[in-house]
């Protein structure tokens, strides 16, 4: 007996794209271009965040024929955002076949109070976290895969890694935690007191960790994975820099051989002008990414 | 009170000596090793051909195919891990691994180390939608039948040359067997019967005495 999108199956996916480079593209010849540097899955969009930003508007799930066109183009997995809460967008995207959806703040959400509930859907989600509680109250609605938040569009990796060391450091003191305090804990985590104690038993999220948001060069994503990140999500850092082609098999060798500095340096060298970047403090408040979903 | 320690802690390395590398290049190389501890023998990390030189058997893990077959050339392991392959020591792929180890990927032209005399078609089974858990019966392998975990699986299309299929799904082959060779399209090391591990084990002591 066959059994689909079982929790093992829908989690498996992200397992097999560890230490890989996810990059976002919004034509089939990008996609190409990141399939062959090595790119692990690509993330179909209308726009990369940077646009999104600079023209505002509501931002809403990709056209269905740029994300058609983007499958057929290549054979690595494709994933494709849909709008927090947005469940019809995420079914709509699952009867297209796609692998993974991203429920992702970088669009308008479309609930402001509740997250799409993943758990009856077949396609794995990846969600955004800034912290350990964001994290696991999405993992407990059904997320396959967490990526850190960071500032989509930005260019600026200082908030990914601020969001993978809070993580991280909440994960580590759970770890330390007698069996009585978890409780406490997970009050004060928000999180299910269940994911509270596997989180604390085991040292890790139960699923994978990748970082996303504001990575532009490949000691951008050598840090990341230094960091204990498990991949990276390479967003307008590709397509937005002088040398597409050549950045993105960088950005790729970086993350296999983050532990290389002789392998991060070879690969920096030559590669032109990188994405140009956002000083966080000068983006208006209320144009920050990170801040939506809860 | 004080909680047990985790499940997969680290043993120490087993009397016999094996070492076992996972291809550490990209994919899901923790859960080899940690599968590899749990049959206490020991899971070391493969990066580079230096390191592939001191491993008695290879293991490459789930993961892309187009990433990791354009790494291993580029980062000059293809050449070496061939050469060990043709002189006995055991490789074992799973899923990506299978392919990474095949003659010819159907309609592909990637780059493979053409170890294993097989035609395999990558996303056999389709979409990640369509991917699945499917009791298998492994020709060989005594008692229950084997929990098959397939993630956007390849299968075996064809095989030659002393390849011997040992499982197979609607019937097309997913596990393929040849001398020092072992490819499964499916997933052991997300499991946990590790019958599969404890079977390559036994293939690389034997290689090694």
């Amino acid at each position: 007996m066959k059994q689909k999108g079982t929790e093992k199956i829908k989690r498996g996916l992200a397992q097999m794209l560890k230490a890989g480079v996810i990059m976002d593209v919004t034509t089939p010849e990008q996609a190409i271009i990141a399939q062959e540097a090595g790119a692990v899955a690509v993330m179909a969009l209308e726009r990369v965040p940077a646009d999104i930003r600079k023209e505002g508007g509501v931002a809403r799930m990709a056209a269905i024929e740029i994300v058609q066109r983007i499958m057929d183009a290549v054979t690595i997995p494709v994933m494709a955002k849909a709008r927090i809460g947005h469940f019809v967008e995420a079914q709509v995207l699952e009867a297209l076949g796609i692998d993974f959806i991203d429920e992702s703040e970088v669009l308008t959400p479309a609930d402001d109070a509740y997250h799409i509930d993943k758990r009856p859907f077949t396609v794995p989600f990846v969600c955004g976290a800034r912290n350990l509680g964001e994290a696991l109250r999405r993992i407990a609605e059904g997320a396959a895969m967490i990526r850190t938040k960071g500032e989509a569009g930005s260019g600026n990796i200082v908030e990914a890694i601020r969001h993978l060391r809070q993580v991280n450091d909440e994960i580590r003191r759970l770890t330390t935690l007698p069996e009585e305090e978890l409780v406490a804990a997970s009050r004060d985590l928000g999180a299910p007191l269940e994911l509270v104690r596997e989180v604390a038993q085991a040292g890790r999220l139960p699923v994978v960790m990748f970082v996303a948001g504001g990575i532009a060069t490949p000691a951008d994503a050598a840090l990341c994975m230094q960091l204990g990140s498990e991949g990276v999500f390479v967003g307008s850092g590709i397509f937005k820099s002088a040398n597409p082609a050549k950045t993105a098999k960088a950005v790729v060798e970086a993350t296999h051989y983050f532990d290389d500095p002789k392998v991060v340096l070879e690969v920096s060298k030559e590669l032109g002008a990188p994405m140009p970047g956002l000083e966080i403090g000068q983006i208006p408040k209320e144009q920050l990414l990170a801040g939506r979903g809860w | 009170m004080p909680r047990p320690k985790p499940k997969r802690a680290a043993l120490a390395p087993p009397a016999d000596g094996l070492r076992i590398g996972v291809l550490a290049l990209q994919g899901d190389i923790d859960e080899h090793v940690a599968a590899l501890q749990e049959c206490k023998a020991h899971g070391v990390r493969v990066k580079t051909a230096a390191e592939l030189e001191q491993v008695d058997g290879l293991i490459i893990p789930g993961g892309e195919s187009t990433a990791v077959g354009t790494l291993l050339d580029r980062f000059q392991i293809a050449g070496p891990l061939r050469e060990r392959a043709h002189l006995g020591m055991p490789v074992w792929g799973t899923c990506m691994g299978m392919i990474v180890m095949a003659d010819k990927v159907t309609g592909s032209k990637q780059p493979t180390l053409g170890l294993l005399h097989i035609e395999v078609k990558r996303n056999a089974f389709g979409r990640q939608i369509e991917s699945a858990e499917e009791a298998l019966e492994i020709e060989g392998l005594e008692g229950k039948p084997f929990p098959g975990v397939f993630i956007r699986s390849p299968w075996i299309e064809s095989v030659w040359g002393g390849a011997h299929i040992l499982a197979y799904v609607e019937g097309k082959g997913v596990m393929v067997w040849q001398k020092n060779l072992l490819g499964t399209s499916f997933h052991p090391e997300l499991t946990d019967d590790l019958r599969i591990h404890r079977y390559f084990l036994q293939m690389a002591a034997a290689a090694k005495h």
